[in-house]
């Protein structure tokens, strides 16, 4: 009795010994985003499906680590955020907070991670600010950002030869960082920019902002916004025959669950930049059959991907480590080479930019398509050192 | 070409030609909250939830059952008009000798339960519904390009305003609901049925937010959260017209729709704002809203 005891001891000491670098002894990975508004179905509850996944996959029952993925709703608002955020790094023992789209919440979720000191990775979020000026040691923006779709659709259309423009923008964080980059590689390629509207964000009905648009005899309208917003506008674009008047439409971020909304007579013929699609290979279809019967049917977003590819590279990290102390496994993740089934190979730059090839696509007309989901025409391969904005030009204070 | 504080008049004239197409949405939800308000008594807060559901039923007759728009706009109505009149028999019966609050309470919590289910049966970005083939393109006014879907919606929604009004106001049929509802025990003397009548006028009231809701479906998708953010701005029209003030909420829903029309032109960042403004300044003068009388 007293041999068991004495065993049952030394294993329990040998586990503590490994595990005593991780916190309360579980790893809590707090999925944070838009559940029940405009940009639920971007990322969503099926962002909590998808870092459950890479958990699985990472096989952290098998290794012996206990993980636990949480989620909540941050209703887009940066406060709601902000307070969750406090909440659980203080009380809720969460190391790691994943997704959080809305750019104006991401940025107030950066600042308080930076003080607690614990781990942020961005998937969901689109100002390219988050590696800028508002970098911080403690985030890592994973999926896309607003330079990347800026450079990537903005300079595909500039070289069509459509030169003028007009920015239908949503008045926040996000609308703005997307306008300014697209504006930027706009004048840069020798367009110009005719005028510009800030509607709120959720505004239903653009119907007058189109006809400002409209009256601007721009070639291009470029909508900075996203999500439902993005579908109202497209879809009312059509409605007051902005395309058929010999106008374009330009949808600076378009999801695929968007496309699937507007559904592919109104969509057909958008062109716009994307990191991940569900039927690019057999990996992505492998992983997207895995996911719709968990998720409703929906196919994967590339937020969803992202926080995917996201948490797995974490949990690789926190493995060589044995240690999830938040600086040291971002320094980590940093040092080490991305590598993951949805994204392939890539890296992590010290701005806490990750980088991965961006694809032009075009939404397949509805003659083409075989069924519900088989929306794109892959156009172009960005590469990953292309793709996203030099380190340098950043402004970021890490870089030295 | 003429310009008013540096905007071309003809963009003024589409602009304010769009103002009273989304003011023809406020005018026909705002008209089915006055009505059930000034008979029933009741703040009904599910009328967003319920505009939401005639949209959805919309889709439904579409995709399930092959029926299109025409159809919709006979059978939503009376398809959530008829779910009204089940929650009205079960429910908000009990509730009309208690405070306002309470019937606010109640229906409050009923369009948090509906948007709630449905959002999770059908996320978050909508169902796309094309409009109906008859009234596809449009007219070039010359100041601007006038979608026909959107002539219609003009048209159509200010008929069923104004008839609602002429009901209500001008027949005998309205001059018993009135009557009922300023004295129902005098009315129930003359041998008038008036639970039937009450429970019939809160079907009324919510089918036109369902006829509401098929007329949005082409122009905003079917979209569960489609009356979350409607109603409260409807709300305000209401309160600005005059609680129960059935010309007022037709009047103030157009007006209201031209002013926010003319924000968008003018300074957009405070187009979800200028209804709330306007609110609070006529509250401040005539608490009891622009048409309506203290009680």
């Amino acid at each position: 009795m007293l041999r068991t005891l004495g065993v049952a001891a030394t294993v329990a000491m040998a586990m503590g010994a490994a595990h005593a670098q991780i916190s309360d002894g579980v790893i809590k990975i707090g999925v944070l985003n838009d559940q029940s508004s405009l940009y639920a179905d971007i990322s969503g509850q099926g962002g909590a499906v998808a870092a459950r996944m890479a958990v699985e996959d990472f096989g952290a029952a098998k290794k012996g680590m206990k993980v636990e993925v949480i989620s909540a709703d941050h209703q887009n608002k940066p406060e709601v955020g902000s307070s969750i955020a406090r909440q659980w790094y203080d009380r809720d023992g969460v190391d790691v907070i994943v997704d959080v789209p809305t750019s104006s919440v991401a940025l107030a979720i950066n600042q308080v991670t930076r003080e607690k000191n614990k781990a942020f990775l961005v998937s969901g979020a689109a100002t390219s600010d988050l590696t800028g000026k508002a970098c911080s040691p403690n985030t890592i923006h994973w999926t896309y950002d607003t330079w990347m779709l800026a450079h990537g659709t903005g300079s595909a259309i500039v070289g069509t030869g459509k030169k003028t423009w007009f920015f239908l923008t949503a008045d926040y964080a996000f609308g703005h960082a997307l306008e300014r980059d697209t504006e930027e590689v706009v004048v840069k390629n020798g367009g110009k920019v005719l005028g510009k509207v800030r509607h709120p964000l959720n505004a239903q009905d653009f119907s007058s902002f189109l006809l400002q648009a409209q009256s601007s005899k721009a070639q291009v309208i470029g909508l900075a916004n996203a999500g439902g917003d993005t579908i109202n506008s497209i879809k009312q674009a059509a409605e007051f025959g902005i395309v058929k008047g010999g106008q374009n439409l330009a949808g600076m971020l378009v999801f695929i669950t968007d496309v699937h909304a507007l559904g592919l007579q109104t969509a057909q013929g958008l062109i716009f930049t994307e990191t991940f699609y569900w039927d690019r290979n057999d990996q992505t279809r492998a992983f997207a059959k895995r996911f719709a019967p968990q998720y409703k049917g929906n196919m994967p977003t590339m937020v969803q991907a992202g926080i995917y590819s996201a948490v797995l590279h974490y949990l690789k990290a926190v493995e060589a480590l044995k240690s999830d102390d938040a600086p040291k496994v971002i320094a980590k993740m940093k040092e080490m080479p991305t590598d993951d089934p949805l994204f392939g190979k890539g890296r992590i730059r010290a701005d806490g930019r990750k980088i991965h090839d961006a694809y032009l696509v075009e939404v397949k007309k509805p003659s083409e398509s075989k069924g519900p989901w088989d929306y794109y025409k892959i156009l172009a391969t960005i590469p990953a050192d292309k793709a996203f904005r030099p380190e340098k030009e950043g402004d970021c204070p890490l870089v030295k | 070409m003429t310009e008013i504080f540096g905007v071309p008049t003809q963009a003024l004239f589409g602009q304010l030609l769009i103002g009273l197409i989304n003011g023809s949405f406020y005018a026909l939800l705002s008209l089915g909250l006055a009505v059930i308000f000034g008979l029933l008594n009741i703040i009904n807060f599910t009328h967003g939830a319920q505009y939401m559901m005639g949209a959805f039923v919309a889709w439904y007759l579409l995709n399930k059952a092959g029926l299109g728009y025409w159809w919709a706009l006979a059978v939503a109505p009376i398809a959530v008009g008829a779910f009204g009149v089940i929650i009205e028999r079960t429910m908000l019966k009990q509730l009309y000798k208690l405070d306002h609050l309470y019937g606010l309470l109640l229906t409050f919590g009923l369009a948090l339960i509906i948007q709630g289910l449905f959002r999770n049966e059908y996320g978050s970005s909508g169902l796309p519904y094309s409009i109906p083939s008859q009234l596809q393109g449009g007219q070039n006014l010359g100041f601007m390009f006038l979608p026909n879907y959107r002539a219609w919606v003009i048209v159509f929604s200010l008929a069923v305003c104004l008839s609602t009004w002429f009901v209500i106001e001008k027949t005998k049929l309205g001059s018993y609901l009135r009557a009922a509802t300023e004295n129902p025990e005098l009315v129930r003397a003359f041998g008038i049925n008036v639970p039937r009548m009450i429970t019939l006028t809160y079907g009324f009231g919510v089918g036109l937010a369902a006829l509401a809701g098929v007329m949005a479906a082409p122009i905003y998708s079917v979209n569960p959260l489609m009356g979350a953010d409607l109603i409260i701005v409807v709300f305000a029209v209401v309160v600005i017209g005059g609680m129960g003030s059935i010309m007022g909420s037709i009047v103030t829903g157009f007006g209201l729709g031209i002013i926010e029309g003319l924000t968008k032109v003018f300074y957009p960042e405070a187009s979800n704002t200028v209804i709330f403004i306007i609110m609070a300044i006529v509250l401040m003068f005539r608490p009891a809203g622009l048409f309506g009388t203290p009680r």
